[in-house]
């Protein structure tokens, strides 16, 4: 957890430090605390010149409680992970995943196509795959030889 | 969190495993829950990016080790404008009582979250007397 570096990618420092708390959080705050710790998904952003595609890493999610909404360059990505369900006698003797609702939004470096956007959830990762509004698209301009 | 914890949990490895690893990859402790029924342990744990090919479950006396491999993911001609997470593998182990049947481990992966079923040994499961009446 502490490891992170920070030589290989851009790490947001905030996150760094909301996750050192969330951490140091869950170790203060005993049992009952499941219920009322909100766990953000973390995300990662990749960008060429075409689209952009945000990946989440969502373990355990029924892809039915998961929502994606755009507007403009503002991707919001919300949903629930539902706890397990024990019966009477049934006791957990360890519990470090959490559960309930969450909600990220994010800027995109550009305005997208929204209804050319592609979702895919497969191993517990959320791809997103937003193409770059057509009009938005760098042009490419040739210099003529005088 | 409680003390009353089990000898499943009780002796946690230390992370990364004590063995030198042969791959430069990170590896990262993965979140487990462990609830116990009336005749299962039950150990969730979340891997995102693992599908049921590159997991492995290893039981050696009393250890059981689950270790995941997550591919790299093919960024060409991206470039990464902004990150909360990186990619590595998974690892962590745990101590298992005598209570389980080694015999009868069942595992399933889905939606990147493991789930192990221990079965309680036959002699572990609670036994319940009927009282005669007199």
């Amino acid at each position: 957890m502490f490891g992170t570096s920070f030589g290989r990618f851009r790490m947001a420092p905030l996150s760094e430090l909301q996750r050192l708390q969330r951490d140091i959080n869950r170790a203060f705050s005993g049992f009952d605390s499941f219920m009322t710790v909100q766990e953000l998904p973390t995300l990662n952003v990749l960008e060429s010149s075409q689209d952009v595609i945000v990946t989440a890493e969502l373990p355990g999610i029924n892809s039915d409680n998961l929502n994606i909404s755009i507007v403009n360059d503002t991707l919001t990505l919300s949903g629930s992970r539902e706890p397990e369900v024990l019966e009477e006698g049934e006791s957990y003797h360890r519990q470090e995943r959490s559960y309930g609702k969450f909600s990220r939004t994010i800027r995109l470096p550009f305005n997208v196509d929204a209804s050319k956007v592609d979702a895919i959830y497969k191993k517990g990762i959320l791809t997103i795959v937003l193409p770059r509004a057509e009009k938005e698209k760098p042009k490419k301009i040739t210099i003529k030889a005088a | 969190m409680s003390n009353e914890t089990k000898d499943l949990t009780k002796q946690e490895a230390q992370h990364p495993l004590e063995t030198e690893r042969t791959r430069t990859r990170k590896v990262y402790t993965p979140r487990v829950d462990i609830y116990e029924t009336k005749d299962t342990i039950v150990l969730i744990a979340d891997m995102p990016g693992v599908d049921e090919k590159s997991v492995d479950i290893t039981l050696e006396k009393n250890v059981l080790t689950i270790a995941g491999g997550v591919g790299q993911a093919n960024n060409k001609g991206y470039t990464v404008s902004y990150a909360e997470y990186e990619t590595g593998d998974y690892e962590r182990a745990f101590t298992i009582s005598d209570e389980v049947d080694r015999d009868k481990i069942d595992a399933e992966v889905k939606n990147g979250v493991l789930k192990i079923t221990l079965h309680k040994a036959e002699k572990a499961k609670v036994k319940k007397i009927a009282v005669k009446a007199a």
